[in-house]
């Protein structure tokens, strides 16, 4: 029972990193129907960033909210200076830009950072936090401070002039313009804002899968999944679907293990977390193809 | 009295095709005015054109201040507000936000409040809905929606897309009688297209009339209703 619950509880932290990862990649997807494949690369280097500022003697949250604030800035000036100009290029143009971004990202990590793989420090303090048994206290603090990042968010969009004006313009840019809204600015916004929450997914995860140029490539696949399983035009549900995918991982493992425990025969483990995860999500959109919770958009003609 | 809004020599393209050809028209501060014509003759053109939504060359005129050229958001910031061809209804957003939107950019609370009772007074129905989802509501009550959003932008100058579209009749004569209101009590200058001739003529005080991108002729609605010739070669009833 006791190792049920460790398994949920490690699940939902590894579903708050996925769920922001999934709500930035579809913030970037809702304004512009791209999906941004270097989002996990542009975490990352906002990783790398706070390492840095935390090495020149800042403290953890200092370094946090100086790296989530460069990230905005990183998020923004991309749009502007290298999107803005594609805006009418063809969908391949702009994959093979969102390609070409991540891998600058990574050697440019690597070349500054070296690919040697840091530790990271976690935050919390081990001895108050957490629940012994249960939940970790870095892992409690990853899902605490990432309710918190995404309560924000919400509130910022559901009840600000702002943050409806970006809706307003993501979901009809023509109209929006027609009421005085400055759409290409709520783009360049999205993207900072997208950069933003990457950057919180990086720097909570990096204390557990350490800091390294590779640290979200598998953590962007599972976010991938995460946004698709909720529905990749919903943000509520694409955060759900980062919860869901996190403690289904987590279960499948620990199934696995409860069987060989019984019967002694080796079926799934730890190896075959993100395979058969990902079988979960096909087998989601095969049934639902808008995801859980997103609507089949119907189009009058 | 100088007009409110001179176009001159206005041509537009889609892409490498011309669809308006020297189009030039005054609109008088404080009047009506409905630009006709069949399918195709470019009024929905001219009013994209107007705001910039489509490529165009010459001169617009707002107010004496050139305007060719500037960003939509810009001018429609100068408040000239569009309604356009198909309502353009936030379908995911609630009455509530469809009107504030129009509005965002205001600090002042409860000037905004009283600029959402005054449009509220032009339209009951949309506060009885205005935590409804606006793609759930009619047809009828998108297009007040559409008209109240421009209003919320205190507009000097509304151009009108077709209002009439897909509408039972009933339904248009309520919101042709309400043009008329807003016209009489906001000062707000009003350029209306329509396929619905008859009903434009009665309420525009002047018509211009295109033909394949060109203003044909032009003149006050009720020579314009009354010359047969006309009615019959471009107006078709």
């Amino acid at each position: 029972m006791e190792q049920f619950l460790q398994q949920i509880a490690s699940g939902l932290a590894n579903g708050a990193i996925y769920a922001c990862v999934a709500l930035a990649l579809v913030m970037i997807y809702v304004s512009t129907d791209h999906i941004n494949f270097a989002q996990g690369e542009m975490a990352m280097f906002s990783t790398y960033l706070s390492w840095q500022l935390m090495t020149w003697g800042l403290s953890f949250w200092g370094a946090f909210v100086i790296a989530v604030a460069l990230s905005f800035v990183m998020g923004v000036a991309i749009e502007r200076l290298i999107l803005r100009p594609l805006h009418t290029a063809p969908i391949l143009s702009i994959i093979v830009v969102f390609i070409g971004l991540l891998a600058i990202f990574n050697s440019m990590a690597g070349a500054i950072w070296s690919y040697l793989i840091k530790e990271y420090p976690s935050p919390f303090p081990k001895s108050s936090f957490g629940i012994a048994g249960v939940i970790g206290s870095h892992q409690l603090g990853v899902v605490i401070v990432t309710l918190i990042v995404l309560g924000l968010l919400f509130a910022f969009f559901r009840y600000t002039p702002l943050g409806l004006a970006m809706r307003a313009a993501a979901q009809n840019p023509q109209m929006a313009r027609l009421v005085g809204v400055r759409v290409d600015w709520m783009l360049a916004l999205g993207w900072g804002l997208a950069a933003s929450v990457g950057a919180v997914a990086g720097i909570m995860v990096a204390h557990i899968v350490y800091l390294d140029p590779n640290m979200m490539a598998g953590i962007l696949l599972y976010a991938f999944a995460s946004a698709l399983v909720g529905g990749i035009s919903t943000p509520a549900g694409a955060v759900a679907g980062g919860f869901i995918v996190g403690v289904l991982e987590n279960m499948v493992a620990y199934a696995g293990n409860q069987i060989e425990q019984a019967t002694g025969i080796y079926i799934i483990g730890n190896g075959e977390k993100l395979t058969v995860a990902l079988i979960i999500v096909i087998f989601v959109l095969t049934v639902k193809p808008a995801g859980l919770f997103g609507r089949v958009v119907v189009k009058r003609v | 009295m100088a007009a409110l809004l001179e176009v001159k020599e206005l041509k537009a393209f889609y892409g490498q095709t011309q669809s308006l050809y020297d189009v030039s028209f005054d609109i008088e501060a404080g009047g009506i005015t409905t630009l006709l014509g069949a399918n195709g003759a470019g009024k929905t053109t001219t009013l994209r054109a107007i705001c910039n939504m489509v490529r165009t060359t010459g001169a617009v005129r707002f107010d004496g201040r050139e305007i060719a050229g500037l960003a939509t958001e810009e001018i429609v910031r100068l408040r000239i507000a569009h309604v356009p061809e198909g309502r353009g209804t936030f379908t995911s957003l609630t009455v509530d936000e469809n009107l504030r939107i129009a509005a965002y950019t205001r600090r002042d609370k409860a000037g905004v409040q009283a600029d959402l009772e005054r449009v509220f007074g032009y339209f009951p129905r949309l506060r009885e809905r205005i935590q409804q989802q606006a793609g759930t509501l009619s047809g009828g009550e998108q297009q007040m929606l559409a008209i109240a959003r421009a209003l919320m932008l205190k507009p000097r100058l509304m151009l009108l897309d077709e209002p009439s579209f897909g509408l039972a009749p009933l339904i248009v004569l309520e919101i042709f009688r309400i043009l008329r209101r807003i016209n009489d009590e906001e000062n707000v200058s009003i350029l209306l297209v329509e396929q619905n001739a008859a009903l434009a003529l009665d309420l525009a005080d002047h018509a211009y009339v295109l033909e394949t991108g060109k203003v044909v002729m032009s003149g006050p609605s009720s020579v314009v209703k009354d010359d047969e010739n006309i009615r019959k070669s471009y107006l078709g009833y």
